[in-house]
């Protein structure tokens, strides 16, 4: 299989005559094997991306590379190199399991068999279903199916638009599984996914936010470049101690995180355990715990979302 | 402590589809007030029993009172009394904020009086003023789900049904929809909400976990890991869901 690079320089789009930017001047580079993660909300602008890199939206300004092939200029070329897996189903409803895979196949003059060593591990969990039509299918067999298509045709490049959104945390686990035997195979990866805690299960991340890229690296140094300290708190009344942090104006931000409050503070040369211990004692809260933890790609987010603030602003303003 | 109002009494409540039990006998109570998690693997039933619990299916057995009404029969009562938002579907993307409120207040029976009142309070609170007279549909997602949710409890509402609310929305978005949830708990309005964010589980106050139509674990977060010996409620759900037999939708 050839490995292929993807290229993407200043990449810009708008939407409704230019009264919307969904994507802002993004750069970012895939190395060829590589599994790389679009992190961000929906309404980031992944979609969007994606959508350019596959050849079928064009941008307004920039460019964009599929191992070595323009998305403008070459688009035949790339089409053949790519498999795409759009957030939408968009397999035909009314055609079988094996109809939609025949069918796949046929469009990129191959067929099921040629292919069978790459997907058999996927497929093998939905031939039971073979004969059964794609729309009666279930969510996570809808996905296998869909993954089978993108791939019927051996791409050097796989797009995963939101593969596991609104999936539940055992299937998710599985879907995770299956990428890592993909990029084993030496396929080049691009996942979006809005959750957080998948970003860790990427070589490297782009953090995105309305349009914008806050940051690429891996997640390992998106995390070591988190400034200052972070703190966990926990109380009896953990939603009073959330607001009793709040507003407090040593405390530079304080949110909820799972059953603990992460809190950073205004002045990073203050002992941080001691003010938030201070703070939750004059506040009368009992059975508090705090303690200095490392942060994860949440709250790196977070924080570079909020100093995207005055920026987040003004696109929503508008 | 005084005895709690129940506002949701499920019992034995099933739901078959021929010799399929999308929903097998579950049995459980929420408290006024109470943030009450309602969680499980695609496909183990959850959809299934919130619209019986909405009044917008009859159950094959088994009963539960919504709000004091039966779900087999008194479904437009419980209709009156409850809230619903999902993410797939909220308000009406071609009616500006102004004009959603105005036409789901109405359809809840608040008097176009109030309806002019309020309507401009929260259009405050929420900080959408500017945006007061623009399509839903021009909102980002995080502004349209907050606007949902407020407009889903206009009505003051004994529960309000969150059907995944947050799902796809940005992690301070999210962070702020969860305050606002807070707020409406403290405020006496029950809430039953599902989400795929093991974190936003940790803020309710209990959890259940369905699993191939039963339910399989209900307590509070904290003794749920503690039962499971989990450091986290992502743990707990793996170790439930991981048994079970059926997939999909």
């Amino acid at each position: 299989m050839p490995e292929a690079s993807i290229l993407v320089r200043d990449l810009s789009k708008t939407y409704d005559k230019g009264s919307v930017l969904a994507v802002d001047k993004v750069s970012f580079e895939v190395k060829p094997g590589e599994l790389f993660g679009l992190i961000g909300a929906d309404g980031a602008g992944k979609s969007t991306i994606f959508r350019i890199l596959t050849t079928v939206l064009l941008a307004d300004s920039g460019t964009a590379h599929m191992a070595g092939f323009d998305v403008v200029r070459d688009y035949r070329k790339i089409r053949n190199l790519v498999g795409y897996m759009p957030g939408k189903f968009s397999l035909y409803q009314d055609l079988t399991v094996r109809e939609n895979l025949e069918f796949f196949a046929t469009v990129f003059g191959t067929t099921i068999d040629a292919n069978m060593d790459l997907i058999k591990d996927i497929y093998d969990q939905i031939k039971p279903f073979s004969g059964r039509r794609a729309g009666k299918l279930s969510g996570g067999m809808k996905q296998k199916l869909a993954l089978c298509c993108a791939l019927i045709h051996k791409p050097a490049v796989l797009l995963l638009d939101e593969p596991t959104t609104g999936v539940d945390v055992v299937s998710r686990k599985e879907f995770w599984e299956m990428l890592k035997k993909l990029k084993a195979q030496g396929i080049t990866i691009i996942v979006s996914t809005p959750y957080m805690d998948e970003a860790k299960l990427c070589e490297r991340i782009a953090l995105i936010q309305n349009g914008r890229i806050m940051s690429v690296d891996t997640p390992v140094n998106i995390i070591k470049s988190y400034p200052g300290k972070l703190f966990a708190a926990k109380s009896n009344d953990i939603y009073k101690l959330l607001k009793d942090f709040r507003a407090h104006p040593e405390i530079e931000s304080c949110y909820a995180f799972g059953d603990y409050i992460h809190i950073t503070l205004k002045d990073p040369s203050s002992s941080g355990l001691e003010v938030l211990n201070r703070i939750a004692m004059e506040n009368n809260h009992s059975n508090v715990q705090i303690k200095e933890i490392k942060p994860g790609i949440e709250d790196s987010f977070i924080l570079l979302m909020s100093q995207q603030k005055d920026l987040v602003q003004l696109t929503t303003t508008k | 402590m005084a005895m709690e109002e129940k506002v949701i009494v499920c019992k034995e409540l099933t739901k078959r589809f021929g010799d399929f039990y999308a929903v097998d006998k579950i049995s459980f109570d929420v408290s006024k007030g109470e943030i009450f998690g309602f969680l499980g693997a695609n496909g183990a039933g959850k959809t299934t029993a919130m619209r019986i619990l909405c009044g917008l299916s009859y159950p094959s057995s088994g009963d539960a009172l919504v709000a004091g009404f039966s779900v087999r029969n008194q479904q437009e009562s419980i209709k009156k009394n409850i809230g619903y938002m999902s993410q797939r579907f909220s308000l009406y993307e071609n009616l500006s904020i102004l004009e959603n409120i105005e036409f789901f207040g109405g359809v809840y029976g608040v008097s176009r009086k109030e309806i002019k009142d309020r309507s401009y309070k929260l259009v405050g609170e929420l900080g959408l003023q500017k945006e007061a007279k623009k399509m839903v549909g021009s909102l980002p997602l995080g502004w349209k789900q907050k606007l949902a949710f407020s407009v889903s409890i206009f009505h003051h509402p004994k529960i309000v049904f969150l059907d995944e609310p947050t799902g796809g929305v940005d992690p301070v978005t999210r962070r702020q929809f969860w305050d606002m949830i807070y707020d409406a708990s403290a405020s006496g309005i029950t809430i039953f909400v599902t989400t795929h964010y093991m974190d936003e589980a940790e803020y309710c106050n209990r959890i259940s976990v369905m699993v191939d139509g039963k339910m399989e674990a209900l307590d509070t977060p904290g003794n749920l890991k503690t039962k499971y010996g989990s450091d986290s409620m992502e743990d707990v759900f793996y170790k439930l869901a991981r048994a079970a037999k059926r997939t999909g939708d």
